[in-house]
């Protein structure tokens, strides 16, 4: 085992690099001249203290420093990685497997093949953001305890090695009588300076601003209460992220909840040309606003009758909020067929017989034309096409809606067939049919999707961030500054350190030393 | 109201001009040391003022330009880049206040005065905001993060500086030889900017068809056609040096909406920027960084470390704040989920990430210095990245320009 008693006589625990009690430098070899290692304030970590245990070695490895960077470094080129292509969540559609080989081609394909597409949920990208986490506190336990001890016990006598031994430092000669009165002036001058002075016979220890030293820790929680927020939202409950699409008029169960929305109206406002100065060259004009405003019902348990909870009009950046739940302008589509009328004509007498709605959304399956005439849905594909040889439809949607009708009539013995596919003409199949079916009217409404969110964690992410702000500042912004003074037969050592803007510390120690008629310069150059 | 922001703009662009040469005149003085020393001060305070005027004309052209359009001026890339170009001013002005180090301006300025011109290159005219942008938070996100990039800029620029200072005493190194490419690549994007400038005023316009998805679409080029679109047919090419066609068709997986004519915009700005560069070369009869050793000789190399990592211990906790918490907060508003790794938000962490692991490295494991320097550079290079090759090459939910 390493000898670590200091030549004063303390004994230091293993991996001190600076005595514990005055400062002298253990580790090294005497005799150099070379600014000290302050950091944290040269004490033993736990992590340099205890290599036994399995514990042991898994705190001593996430307690390393190098350890966080090189995670940092892979989750910073990790993530680069998935900005390549866009993820799955950002393509234009619901079949990434076909999509990424067929818009990129084979470097696509490999990149959907590795999980690259989905990357920022994937397990391993996770995990290094679990284990920065972990890698967070380890670091910051391993030294803020060893920091904190040491600054609050801190003697004010140092070793005259340690004193210039410090980036900025001077020496002077000074005889015993000069040296009470010449303390007194620094000790006052760096008094008024704002430091907090303590005097120990010869000795005299300035500090302050020692608060910014904390810093990094509370920046370190905040940044751990915000990894933890956003864990939370695995809980049960706490985050839900759907999406409806209402069309006006409409009232649609919320996803997984037990709310339901009404759309009273959807609207889309364009930019008039006074207000596009530049419209009147350019044919494209540009929205200004979307808009739905809605009704918000709670079903109730036991009597299952809607009550009505809130209502308001919701625009993009302006959200529908009730308790937890937040309803988003998402999308808008305007003038969705909602309904057709058919009108029925008999091809004999030319006349025609009468015509019907159909809603495109819930269709009626018989409809009573006139004289016993009847139109009766045989089949109905909203969102038509063709797989092979067989019709089916893509969504329940109507985009393309597709009818195949029975049409019943007292004066026919067969019952005939027609085929009616919205955008196609398809005349010459029913040149037989004696009864015509001809679209006479559409019923639009515009239709907006909303998106549907829950997310109780966002308290606690957003009250981890404010945290990792106010460390963030408390350790970017201040400064600890710390001065040592002593003198010893015959000479006045004076020695300082600050854990940033030197520029700032020698300047104000040429100010100080300057009002107590010891004027020093502190230019590194002229040290 | 209009020719006031257009001339504000165009007297700001003038005086972080004159800033920029009186700064460089400041460090080239001659003489005995006390005559040189009394030359820095005198020319370095006017540099100041020029460069503080040029700075309260930015916000006089920012401010009309908020009466014009309602809304603050950062909702696309010319709004954005000049906003950018002013927090470089800002920070550098904050940053001299504190050390009077009159070499920075010598390099801050002239990156300002880039900075703005390639903004002008973007389309200027005032736009009605559409719904997404359409929030206060559009100036407080917006803002916030361009102020903590300018002063990061001004950390990559005292870097360079102490790299310039490292490299004159370490010529062969791989340091001078990487300085050199850096020197290069900025002399590329002043190419392209020249390059824009030039063939806008020719008013040149070429224009392709080729066919995307099955839809047949057309590209309009503003540059000479070095690489046309794959398997395009020329609508019509304004003949330039005798070139009427495309010298090749850009490879078959580059069949993006505009991907054709962003190559051949890259091709022109490389190309210019290294004869641009070899130009330089033979005029100068040394390398570029050497012909800047004069004004930075007498910089103390310690103290440019230090204010290097002082701006960006400034610029890290405001990027923080403007480009990430902020931004979350916005995104929460607007989309309904404060992350959702949209390209842009990605490429905020990785810089975020960067610094991070700059500070890590600086505090923990004594990274001062040349590495120190190094890393302030890859940081900026990092922040032009995510400005000019996100926005144009990826498309995300940001690329509003």
């Amino acid at each position: 085992m390493k000898n670590t008693k200091c030549g004063c006589g303390h004994n230091n625990p293993v991996g001190t690099i600076l005595c514990e009690y005055c400062g002298k430098p253990l580790q090294e070899e005497e005799n150099t001249d070379r600014p000290l290692e302050m950091r944290y304030e040269g004490k033993a970590r736990r992590s340099q203290t205890q290599k036994r245990t399995v514990l042991d070695r898994v705190w001593n490895f996430f307690s390393s420093v190098k350890v966080a960077i090189y995670l940092i470094v892979i989750t910073l080129l990790a993530s680069i990685l998935g900005t390549v292509f866009p993820q799955e969540g950002q393509i234009p559609s619901g079949r990434p497997d076909v999509y990424y080989a067929q818009e990129y081609g084979f470097w696509g394909d490999l990149y959907y093949q590795l999980g690259l597409s989905d990357m920022y949920s994937s397990w391993w990208y996770i995990s290094l953001l679990a284990m920065i986490g972990i890698s967070l506190v380890i670091c910051s336990l391993d030294r803020v305890v060893p920091l904190y001890q040491a600054l609050r016990r801190q003697k004010v006598t140092k070793n005259t090695a340690f004193i210039t031994r410090q980036r900025a430092s001077r020496t002077l000669q000074v005889s015993e009588e000069e040296k009470d009165p010449l303390l007194d002036r620094l000790a006052e001058s760096l008094s008024k300076k704002r430091y907090n002075i303590r005097r120990e016979g010869d000795s005299i220890l300035a500090e302050k601003g020692r608060f910014s030293r904390w810093g990094p820790y509370i920046n370190h929680i905040g940044l751990i209460i915000f990894l933890l927020g956003t864990l939370m939202r695995l809980i049960p409950g706490w985050h839900l992220d759907e999406a409806v699409y209402v069309r006006e008029g409409e009232t649609k169960k919320l996803p997984e909840l037990n709310y339901y929305v009404k759309n009273e109206k959807a609207i889309a406002e364009l930019y008039d040309e006074k207000e596009n100065r530049q419209q009147a060259s350019k044919d494209q004009p540009i929205v200004k606003k979307y808009e739905t405003q809605v009704v918000l019902y709670e079903k109730d348990p036991e009597t299952d009758q809607l009550e009505r909870v809130e209502s308001g009009p919701i625009l993009v950046n302006e959200p529908l909020k009730y308790k937890d739940l937040l309803l988003y302008q998402a999308d808008f589509q305007p003038n969705q067929t909602e309904a057709i009328r058919l009108s029925v004509k008999d091809k004999e007498t030319d006349e025609k017989l009468g015509s019907f709605w159909i809603d495109l959304y819930d269709p009626e399956m018989n409809y009573e034309v006139k004289d016993g005439v009847e139109v009766q849905i045989m089949d109905y594909f909203p969102d038509f096409v063709m797989d092979g040889n067989r019709p089916t439809t893509k969504s329940e949607v109507p985009n393309r809606p597709a009818f195949i009708f029975k049409v019943t009539s007292p004066e026919e013995e067969k019952a005939e067939k027609s085929w009616m596919i919205a955008g196609t003409d398809l005349d010459d199949l029913h040149r037989d049919n004696r009864y015509k079916m001809e679209l006479e009217k559409l019923k639009t409404v515009n239709m907006s999707g909303l998106m549907v969110r829950i997310d109780k964690s966002l308290p606690i992410i957003f009250l981890g961030l404010g945290i990792f702000m106010v460390g963030l500042s408390i350790g970017l912004f201040w400064y600890h500054r710390r001065v040592w003074i002593r003198w010893k037969e015959g000479t006045l050592y004076l020695g300082a350190h600050t854990n940033k803007n030197w520029f700032g510390l020698r300047r104000e120690l040429e100010q100080a030393t300057a009002a107590a008629d010891l004027p020093f310069s502190f230019s590194p150059e002229k040290r | 109201m209009e020719q006031l922001m257009e001339y504000s703009l165009l007297a700001t662009f003038f005086l972080y001009l004159i800033a920029g040469v009186t700064f460089v005149a400041a460090m080239t003085g001659k003489g005995t040391e006390e005559e040189k020393e009394a030359h820095v001060v005198r020319w370095g305070r006017r540099g100041l003022i020029f460069a503080m005027i040029g700075a309260v004309l930015h916000v006089v052209f920012t401010v009309t330009r908020i009466f014009l359009s309602g809304h603050f001026p950062t909702s696309n890339m010319f709004e954005f880049t000049a906003f950018l170009c002013f927090a470089i001013v800002a920070a550098f002005i904050v940053i001299f206040s504190i050390y009077r180090t009159v070499a920075l301006g010598a390099f801050v300025m002239p990156l300002a005065v880039i900075m703005l011109a390639y903004a002008s290159v973007f389309p200027r005219e005032v736009k009605p905001l559409i719904p997404a942008l359409q929030s206060h938070w559009l100036g407080i996100h917006v803002t916030t993060a361009a102020l903590g990039e300018g002063a990061l800029a001004v950390g990559f620029v005292a870097g360079l500086i102490y790299l310039i200072r490292w490299a004159d005493s370490h010529p062969n190194s791989r340091t001078a030889a990487y300085l050199e490419v850096v020197m290069a690549v900025i002399l590329m994007v002043v190419a392209f900017v020249v390059l824009s400038f030039t063939f806008s005023g020719l008013d040149y316009h070429a224009s392709f068809k080729h066919t995307v998805d099955e839809q047949e679409v057309v590209q309009e080029y503003s540059m000479p056609p070095i690489v046309g679109p794959s398997g395009g047919e020329a609508i019509q090419v304004q003949p330039f040096l005798g070139m009427e066609r495309p010298l090749f068709d850009a490879p078959a997986w580059m069949e993006g909406e505009k991907a054709a004519n962003k190559l051949n915009t890259v091709l022109w700005s490389v190309f210019s920027g290294l004869v641009l560069y070899g130009l330089l070369r033979l005029i100068l009869r040394k390398r570029i960084y050497e012909s800047m050793v004069p004004m930075v000789k007498n910089m103390d190399m310690e103290l440019m470390d230090e204010i290097s990592y002082r701006a960006i211990a400034i610029g890290y906790p405001v990027f923080t704040l403007g480009a990430l918490i902020f931004a979350m907060i916005w995104a929460h508003e607007a989309w309904g989920r404060f992350w959702g790794w949209d390209p842009k938000e990605v490429w905020a962490l990785i810089t975020w990430l960067f610094y991070s692991a700059y500070l890590h490295l600086r505090l923990s494991r004594g990274w001062h210095g040349l590495k120190s320097s190094w890393m302030a550079v890859g940081g900026f290079v990092i922040i032009m990245l995510n400005l000019i090759a996100i926005n144009l090459v990826l498309a995300g939910l940001h690329s509003y320009a």
